[in-house]
């Protein structure tokens, strides 16, 4: 596979090649942006002062990151004096067996980034173990179509904060534990994202195998490939596009549900931070919940672009334009 | 000889939504084994059902298929096609084309040296070792030719089905393949059933040319049988009187016999009459 190679040599060619052109044009629009972002923001007044320009969102991501570092340190110091307390009471009494406590300093907001990251690649990549090969099966037999098409149509446009009541109630009910490996908030934002972003995937799955060419199925039938055989060589390289295309957009979608799911489920990400914060209402708060704005558009960015990369790693059409 | 591959009064009907459409009736042929035939005629005569019945992908509404005195339903790799557009996987280098039928066909009886040493065999026949790893879309398109060729050969089959094989190439590319296939079919002796458009493949390859009428309900009108020694050389034959009667005798069925379009001139004549017609009216 011709996968870009990051050695050195095309490292040097690449830093050659580069155009100041191509950053120019950007750079000017981003610029323009801050600008008439600086000017309007400082026309809109709220009752918690003026909303954000680009100069406060700087401040508090600064703060932010200096309370991120604080609280570290805080944590550590927590850590050593546990640790000390234990070993002086070895020291009196040979047997004694230490229990470290968790430190329960409250989640900073890279702590929350964290979280969310980690509970949206959960809930997307349920959603793919199960529409992926739903996808596969409905695509391969136009009887299951027809009789799964009608469910799927409904479902696909129901928004997370109707799902969201449904699956708290259900997770409660059903997630009993006496030392839960996951919190319920956890849980409940994870199968909410899964509800909602399983769509595109499992539809665009589906249309990608209904459409293998029939030249192809003809060379499957002379050779008569076995089920799997003919499933593996022949249906899923050609619906690896279409997939793909499915996968980016549940992916988008789901980043996007998190947020919300978050708010609502009070699961320690983004999404809580933001409610925190306007909960909060300190002068501060539209400073920092502008700060996530940010940051949760960003992450989103780099999340399609990793989708992406995958995308070129795994696709054996190379001639076709991925953007 | 004796019939190796044996077509029985096969009729084909194809339901459309205005009642049934019969595109075949009572098509019967005897194929004797190393025989090279090919089946010419009109676009839309059927040749294609014809043979998409032999390879199975297609069910005869009546009659049937008899491989050495056997009837024989659905598709195997004992009759292997070459698609017309070559119909390669284009996520497999050619290696790995020839390899999915390889695997497939002599999985149980080849070890994996023996699997390597015949798709190697195999792409060497056609002259493609050299990009045997590369991808459909990185070699042209006579050269994917040749790897689907490769790929149906690699399969023992008793009967080679090619669908058109070298339409969609140029003249030259056309020419050399011809030549390649004359050259296979000399030492590996397959018997083959080739569909064409071309007058001149169909004389230069083939054993007998089954020239098949209009469809619908399309049956073979002629057939010729072509006496010329091998191997053919196809500058020498230019100027052969017996190729040259051949040539022309396929060509009188075409285009007197199962004229399927007005010539120019006729249609012309009839235009210029309706239109001094309307001039008078």
């Amino acid at each position: 596979m011709n996968i870009p190679s990051l050695s050195i040599a095309s490292l040097k060619d690449r830093v050659e090649n580069f155009s100041f052109k191509a950053l120019l044009f950007p750079i000017f629009g981003i610029l323009v942006f801050v600008l008439l972002w600086q000017v309007g923001a400082s026309r809109v007044h709220t009752s918690l002062g003026e909303f954000p320009g680009p100069t406060v969102v700087y401040e508090q991501w600064n703060s932010l990151v200096t309370e991120h570092h604080n609280e570290r340190v805080k944590e550590d110091k927590f850590y050593q004096r546990q640790e000390k307390r234990i070993e002086a009471r070895q020291a009196k009494d040979p047997n004694y067996v230490g229990k470290l406590r968790d430190y329960t300093g409250k989640p900073t907001f890279f702590d929350q980034i964290f979280t969310s990251l980690y509970t949206v690649l959960a809930g997307f990549g349920l959603a793919s173990l199960i529409a992926i090969p739903l996808g596969i099966l409905i695509g391969l037999n136009s009887s299951v179509y027809s009789a799964l098409n009608p469910i799927i149509q409904v479902f696909k446009p129901v928004s997370p904060l109707a799902w969201l009541p449904l699956v708290t109630m259900v997770v409660s009910a059903s997630y009993v534990s006496e030392d839960p490996m996951f919190s319920k908030s956890f849980l409940t934002s994870m199968f909410t994202v899964t509800l909602c972003c399983m769509w595109p995937t499992l539809i665009n799955t589906a249309v990608g195998v209904a459409a293998v060419e029939k030249d192809l199925l003809n060379v499957s039938k002379v050779l008569r490939l076995g089920w799997i055989t003919h499933v593996i060589k022949i249906v899923i390289p050609s619906a690896i596009p279409l997939m793909f295309t499915g996968l980016r957009l549940s992916l988008g979608i789901a980043w996007m549900v998190l947020i919300a799911a978050e708010m609502l489920a009070q699961n320690p990400g983004l999404g809580k931070f933001v409610w925190d914060e306007f909960q909060n209402g300190s002068s501060n708060s539209l400073g920092r919940i502008m700060v996530a704005v940010l940051m949760i558009g960003f992450i989103g960015f780099l999340l399609d672009r990793a989708m992406l990369v995958i995308q070129r790693f795994v696709s054996w059409d190379k001639t076709q334009v991925l953007r | 000889m004796a019939t190796h591959l044996d077509i029985s009064q096969v009729s084909m009907e194809f339901p459309t939504a205005k009642g049934s459409f019969k595109a075949l009736d009572n098509v019967s042929l005897k194929i004797a084994k190393g025989e090279f035939v090919s089946l010419i005629g009109h676009s839309g005569c059927g040749k294609s059902t014809v043979l998409n019945i032999v390879a199975g992908l297609y069910d005869a509404t009546e009659g049937g298929i008899l491989l050495d005195g056997r009837e024989v339903r659905g598709p195997g790799p004992e009759r292997a096609v070459v698609f017309q557009n070559h119909s390669l996987l284009p996520w497999l280098t050619s290696y790995q084309n020839v390899e999915l039928a390889v695997k497939q066909v002599f999985k149980k009886t080849k070890t994996k040296k023996e699997m390597h040493d015949w798709i190697m065999h195999n792409l060497e026949l056609v002259h493609m070792t050299h990009a045997a790893d590369k991808r459909p879309d990185e070699i042209s398109g006579g050269m994917k030719q040749r790897v689907g060729i490769a790929r149906a050969l690699a399969m023992e089959p008793s009967v080679l089905l090619m669908d058109e094989p070298f339409g969609a190439l140029d003249a030259l590319t056309r020419a050399h393949l011809q030549d390649s296939l004359m050259e296979i079919q000399k030492d590996l002796n397959n018997t083959v059933i080739m569909i064409t458009h071309d007058v001149d493949e169909a004389v230069l390859l083939s054993d007998r040319i089954v020239m098949m009428t209009n469809g619908p309900e399309a049956t073979i009108g002629e057939i010729l049988q072509v006496d010329l020694e091998r191997p053919r050389d196809r500058l020498a034959l230019a100027n052969d009187s017996k190729y040259v009667d051949y040539r022309a005798q396929v060509l009188t069925f075409l285009y007197e016999k199962q004229r399927k379009v007005e010539p120019i001139a006729v249609a012309k004549e009839k235009k210029t009459v309706v239109n001094a017609k309307v001039a008078n009216a």
